[in-house]
């Protein structure tokens, strides 16, 4: 998808405006958020167990490359085929490929992000294959032609009256009069058009959660069987996965999979964990004739060795956006790519270059609430605040905000230049507010009081404060 | 057949990898080596309380586990007593006297002559079938997770695609944690490369993408059934 990363700000004003989008926001809180709560709490070794999970993913990003060429070896071994894709198009060359030589007409898909980020489905669908989303969020927001709101729950925007208007619309084989008033009753109506897509479909394609060096197997979580049917059924099994998905063991798998599902909606672990390496094996009555993995790096190579390695130890669970207060307020669309909330702000930049994204790691509070609950110890706000630094360095953020800089840099480096002005400022915002405690205009800064009102100063300035505290100490 | 050759590819990532970890003028063969090592010993790491109860206690938490994640599971004395709590299960459900199921020798084990009317056919699971019979490799107590392994004796299918699955696992080999588990998939394996899909199944297929409602039987099974043998 063509990211609209740069018109963020625009973007937040349609989402505030969009009164559906706040309803269905407001179940994260009790849904996401309370559920992490209760299972995280309720297992005492969760904190040893991030440790832990944190070291497993330095120590294999710190020995990628060997991982890689490991995993490469046990795959073939198995009769599986590895191909590498430098960035999108050629992976998207790859897995057209693979359609062709098998003559596949139609694909279905569990649900990606990695696909969603090279675009798959439009590669799919301009070679004249029809590609079939099939877990349940995906597969609406595909009738609806739009983006994934959120990495593991992308229809969440959406309430059921705008689900079931959309089913209505695309269901066009089923009786009109039927009642869907219950999310049973949608639920069931998706699993049967899908079930006709899994059982003709040539090709499957699946992502990952993990890539396992020791098995050659990719690690698949989901909570509604999805993408066993994908990888089960069809003739054949494509992986589509980034570098970085590597561990060394099932062991190293179990230990990140144990938070994984805490952390994301607070299950003590998904309905179906499944490891799947190569193509059927001799005496199998089911599963692919041929097995295939993509590994993409699309940017990934670029982060190792930096400030932003630690990003790629995301697991992509959602916690953080699930946590962010940002994310809740104006949901995923309006980041304008494919990886929403803080892991989002992070990971664009890295991805698609921060002139096009530089917006987004400045939309945030630091308020530090999704450090607290990555599950990886991913130190998302100090990244966010590398990726403003880059942008100052590289004359991309706004005039106004460099002018402010500067000047502010100017008066914190002149200390009894700061004081003065501090005071003056303090004095003249006292003097405006005319005792009511609050001012409803500020000079220079009308767009932050006209939503809210700026509480005046009372009082000195701190290091006044402070001053007199010391002379009476002494006193 | 011929696919894209990605060798190019390949040597660009992996040259850019190992120059951005600063490795290019280390010895590659020694960090190899490191790491084969890392690998063949495949060491645990924390496994939690929860995942470490005595033999006597698992049987108990594995069930209670699987009934608090909305599946069902009953114990029974012998692996005779098994096909009559498979006609009682589907007679619950009014389903018909019917069940698919794989090639496991372990079937044979059962009595079938108490339910003569249960119709069993083998063979990877077709659409119209509503309930599918497997034997898992292990059960794990920790979270009540079943451990299933791709075969012609029991095929994958039969666990994702019938309205109903009625899992057998025996007793004896209800683990503790996750890696027992697994060490148990590794053993019946021996030199055999591992199974092509290894499945950890938790409770019935569900879905919360409906304003994050859960909602069973999303496309596998809307019911899971779990009987524990001896």
């Amino acid at each position: 998808m063509e990211p609209t990363t740069q018109a963020f700000k625009s973007n937040v004003k349609t989402a505030l405006g969009d009164k559906q989008l706040r309803r269905a926001l407001g179940t994260i809180e009790q849904g996401f958020v309370a559920k992490r709560a209760q299972t995280t709490q309720a297992l005492p070794e969760f904190e040893q167990l991030r440790n832990q999970a944190r070291d497993v993913k330095d120590h294999t990003l710190a020995n990628l490359d060997v991982y890689l060429e490991a995993y490469e070896a046990k795959v073939e071994g198995l009769g599986g085929h590895v191909h590498w894709a430098q960035d999108a198009a050629q992976a998207c060359d790859i897995v057209l490929d693979i359609c062709k030589q098998h003559d596949a007409k139609l694909v279905t898909k569990s649900k990606s992000m990695i696909t969603e980020e090279i675009a798959l489905n439009s590669a799919l669908d301009a070679a004249g294959i029809e590609p079939v989303e099939t877990d349940l969020g995906e597969y609406i927001i595909q009738l609806r032609k739009e983006p994934p709101s959120h990495i593991i729950a992308p229809a969440i925007h959406l309430t059921h009256e705008q689900i079931e208007a959309d089913f209505r619309d695309k269901h066009t084989n089923l009786d009109e009069d039927r009642v869907l008033d219950d999310g049973a009753e949608l639920v069931a109506e998706a699993r049967t058009q899908l079930r006709q897509k899994f059982l003709k479909a040539d090709v499957g394609i699946t992502g990952a959660n993990f890539l396992i060096a020791e098995t050659g197997a990719n690690v698949i979580v989901t909570n509604e069987g999805n993408a066993d049917l994908t990888h089960t059924l069809p003739r054949v099994h494509i992986v589509v996965a980034s570098i970085e998905k590597l561990v060394p063991t099932f062991e190293d798998a179990m230990g990140i999979l144990r938070i994984l599902a805490r952390s994301a909606t607070g299950q003590d672990i998904s309905a179906y964990t499944s490891f799947t390496s190569g193509p059927k094996r001799p005496g199998d009555v089911d599963g692919p004739d041929a097995y295939h993995v993509v590994l993409l790096d699309n940017g990934r190579s670029d982060m190792l060795g930096t400030e932003f390695q630690e990003m790629l130890r995301c697991i992509r669970c959602g916690a953080c956006m699930n946590h962010c207060p940002v994310y809740n307020t104006i949901g995923g669309h309006a980041y304008g790519w494919i990886y929403p909330g803080p892991m989002g702000a992070v990971l664009t930049p890295s991805l698609i270059g921060v002139d096009k994204a530089g917006l987004l790691p400045n939309a945030s509070t630091f308020c530090g609430r999704c450090e607290a609950v990555c599950p990886m110890h991913i130190p998302l706000p100090k990244m966010m605040r590398h990726w403003r630094s880059r942008e100052f360095e590289r004359h991309l953020s706004p005039s106004t905000t460099r002018y402010g800089l500067k000047l502010w840099r100017h008066l914190a480096c002149r200390p009894k230049v700061y004081q003065f002005v501090t005071g003056l400022v303090i004095r003249t915002l006292k003097a405006l507010s005319a005792g009511k405690g609050v001012l409803h205009k500020l000079p220079f800064a009308s767009a932050w009081t006209r939503h809210r009102d700026f509480p005046a100063p009372e009082g000195k300035t701190f290091q006044a404060q402070w001053r007199d505290r010391q002379t009476k100490g002494d006193a | 057949m011929t696919v894209l050759d990605t060798k190019a590819a390949r040597n660009a990532i992996l040259g850019k990898v190992t120059r951005a970890l600063d490795a290019e003028g280390s010895d590659q063969k020694a960090r190899q080596k490191v790491i084969v090592a890392r690998i063949a010993k495949h060491e645990r790491g924390v496994v939690p309380e929860r995942g470490q109860a005595a033999a006597a206690d698992r049987r108990k938490l594995f069930m209670s586990q699987i009934i608090a994640l909305s599946g069902t599971a009953e114990h029974v004395g012998s692996a005779k007593d098994v096909p009559r709590a498979i006609a009682t299960y589907l007679k619950q459900y009014n389903l018909p006297a019917k069940i698919r199921a794989g090639s496991d020798k372990r079937l044979k084990k059962f009595d079938w002559t108490k339910t003569p009317t249960l119709e069993v056919t083998h063979g990877p699971a077709r659409d119209d079938d509503k309930a599918g019979l497997t034997y898992a490799v292990s059960g794990v107590a920790e979270t009540g997770t079943l451990v299933l392994t791709s075969s012609g004796d029991n095929p994958t299918s039969l666990n994702f695609m019938p309205d109903h699955s009625i899992v057998v696992v025996d007793g004896k080999t209800v683990d503790a944690c996750y890696e027992d588990g697994f060490d148990r998939v590794r053993k019946t394996q021996k030199k055999n490369p591992l199974p092509r899909s290894i499945n950890f199944i938790t409770g019935p297929s569900r879905t919360a993408d409906i304003e994050q409602v859960i909602y069973y039987g999303a496309h596998g099974p809307k019911h899971l059934h779990v009987i524990v043998v001896g």
